[in-house]
């Protein structure tokens, strides 16, 4: 080879060491879950610094809640983490609940336990399906995307949409489940688990991707209660926590599921222990259809409930034309209620509470503070990514790059929670 | 231990302490937040070692305006123990607790970002949410909500908070 194609010659390895990239890893990159942008230092494909830098989907929903009723702002904190909808709608709920000093009737409770493992299992076979996609397991995406399609098929049968329900409401769940219902969610209990394992048998002997993961992405337990970290990544370096087992809320000290860990605090074991997790919430859903009885979705006390009695149209949530009929034909009573409860709606003692909810991503918290008015005066929400988020850098920094990727996606973070 | 032990409990070290909606909120000065989180966390029976949540809230009117909310939590033991401290408006420093919980951090960031409570010794107190030139801090009482101007007839679509009021 001739001297000019060999390029400068180096003395020793140092001297080629000497220079480091700075690489912009996002915020359009696939890999990143949405809007997260990196700022990488590397030493050809090692890392040696990570800088992530958020903030490009924040949508401004807590300050959109203070000018909003009680019963809006629902609308507006469903939107927050929107892979789990269910979750923010469940915590601020029981948030706005506690300040009122009420209680949602049993019926309610058991649909809410319901809708939540559904969702929970739905947010994680988004999870599959972009992990795997992220690392070149095609097949898991389209599995993964159609599989969740299936659930989010039975939340548009009994919510009227796909995502961002807004169907738990203050006081209990807007409507009852439609007729078929419970069989539409017996069905998804028969054929569920069957692709799980299918997943399962897809990935977990798959030596691509144990090559990819095993070993990945290690945090260990001080480092993740350190950082804050939550959810599946605590769980997989032996943390048993829970906030369903360790704090119970809406009855699931009555409901027989395990708490899943792991010991080895890789992306491997995450992995593992959110296939585990899906089919313990099928167990929780199993029970919740056991147990459902017939009854009021919703508290009777008109001075808090929705006043409209809902059923889902053709065309989503549509309104009731028996509620329509009485509200502008008969009684003028009904009609300044439904007129006062609409646009002014409940005034909240003044308070504060912080209520927590393990959502798919580990603790949801939602700070809410009434200064005794028709709308929230401070609605905090503490969203398990934005915080676990935050230990990335101490887990991708020394590693390769390529890492990184799988680092991220075993934290599941949704930009849409982080940035709000 | 029971809710009512806790908040004795904690009343041994900070008398302050309030008690409601199942719920302990102990107030500290903000001279005192530190070795009070380090007490809080050192003795045996509170071990109160997990931060979930820091924020604040904002009164304008009231002296002090803002609070800043500390959620603690015990892993050994289960239970929740709200700190709040109180800051003046001319004045909104607190010492930051990155040194002690990591987890603030971020938490830190978004509430001088969201209210422009300053951290002091927090070691990168820079936006987070916003734009790094944003001007202002949207959380605060006083911040308007902005409204849309339209292209009809030079319309002004005023905000929220304006156009309603009951």
């Amino acid at each position: 080879m001739d001297e000019a194609m060999r390029g400068p010659a180096f003395d020793s390895d140092e001297e080629i060491r000497q220079e480091t990239m700075i690489i912009n890893m996002g915020p359009q990159h696939p890999s990143t879950h949405g809007v997260l942008r990196l700022l990488l230092e590397l030493d050809g494909e090692t890392v040696l610094s990570c800088k992530p830098i958020i903030g490009y989907l924040h949508t401004g929903i807590e300050k959109n809640c203070e000018s909003r009723t009680w019963m809006q702002s629902v609308a507006f904190v469903t939107r927050a983490d929107y892979l789990s909808p269910f979750f923010n709608e469940l915590a601020y709920c029981l948030a706005v609940e506690r300040l009122l000093g009420i209680e949602s009737p049993p019926r309610a409770q058991v649909l809410r336990v319901l809708f939540s493992e559904l969702n929970r299992i739905s947010s994680h076979f988004v999870w599959l399906a972009t992990a795997g996609l992220e690392l070149n397991a095609v097949s898991v995406m389209l599995y993964g995307f159609r599989e969740r399609e299936m659930i989010l098929d039975v939340f548009e049968a009994a919510t009227g949409l796909r995502m961002n329900h807004a169907y738990f409401r203050i006081g209990g769940v807007i409507m009852d489940l439609p007729p078929g219902g419970e069989d539409r969610i017996r069905e998804l209990l028969r054929v569920l688990p069957g692709r799980i394992d299918d997943f399962d048998h897809l990935l977990s002997g798959n030596p691509i991707w144990i090559e990819r993961n095993k070993g990945v992405g290690f945090l260990s337990a001080e480092r993740c209660l350190a950082a804050g970290v939550t959810g599946p990544p605590l769980r997989s370096a032996g943390v048993a926590r829970d906030v369903r087992r360790d704090e119970p809320y809406s009855g699931y000290e009555t409901y027989e599921f395990d708490v899943i860990e792991r010991s080895d605090a890789d992306c491997y074991a995450r992995f593992e222990i959110r296939l585990d997790e899906m089919r313990e919430s099928l167990k929780i859903v199993e029970q919740c259809l056991d147990r459902l009885q017939p009854g009021p979705v919703m508290i009777e006390d008109p001075k808090v409930r929705w006043p409209a009695e809902l059923e889902v149209g053709p065309d989503g949530i549509g309104n009731s034309p028996a509620y329509v009929k009485h509200i502008m034909e008969e009684s003028m009573e009904a009609l300044i209620h439904h007129f006062k409860m609409v646009t002014e709606g409940v005034a909240v003692p003044a308070g504060e509470v912080y209520q927590a909810v393990e959502s798919p991503r580990g603790e949801l918290g939602m700070y809410v503070v009434s200064n005794g008015e028709h709308r929230p005066y401070r609605v905090k929400i503490r969203d398990p990514s934005f915080v676990n988020l935050q230990a990335v850098p101490s887990m991708v920094e020394g590693g390769l790059i390529a890492d990184v990727v799988a680092c991220i996606a075993s934290f599941d973070p949704v930009m849409g929670g982080v940035d709000r | 231990m029971r809710l009512q032990d806790i908040a004795e409990r904690v009343r041994s070290r900070c008398p302050d302490v309030v008690v409601a909606r199942g719920e302990a909120t102990a107030i500290v000065d903000r001279g005192d937040l530190l070795e009070a989180l380090a007490w809080l966390r050192r003795e045996h029976d509170l071990a109160l070692d997990f931060l979930s949540s820091v924020t604040a809230t904002d009164w304008p009117g009231r002296e002090p305006r803002f609070w800043v909310a500390y959620e603690l939590y015990s892993l050994a033991h289960k239970h929740r123990l709200r700190v709040k401290v109180g800051l003046p408006e001319g004045d909104p420093h607190v010492p930051t607790v990155t040194g002690r919980f990591p987890t603030a951090d971020w938490l830190e960031r978004e509430t001088f970002d969201l209210y422009g409570i300053v951290f002091d010794g927090h070691p990168d107190l820079r936006r987070i949410l916003l734009p790094d030139d944003w001007e202002g801090h949207p959380l605060l009482k006083t911040e308007g909500l902005g409204g849309v101007n339209t292209r009809y007839k030079g319309a002004f679509i005023p905000p929220v908070d304006e156009r309603t009021a009951h």
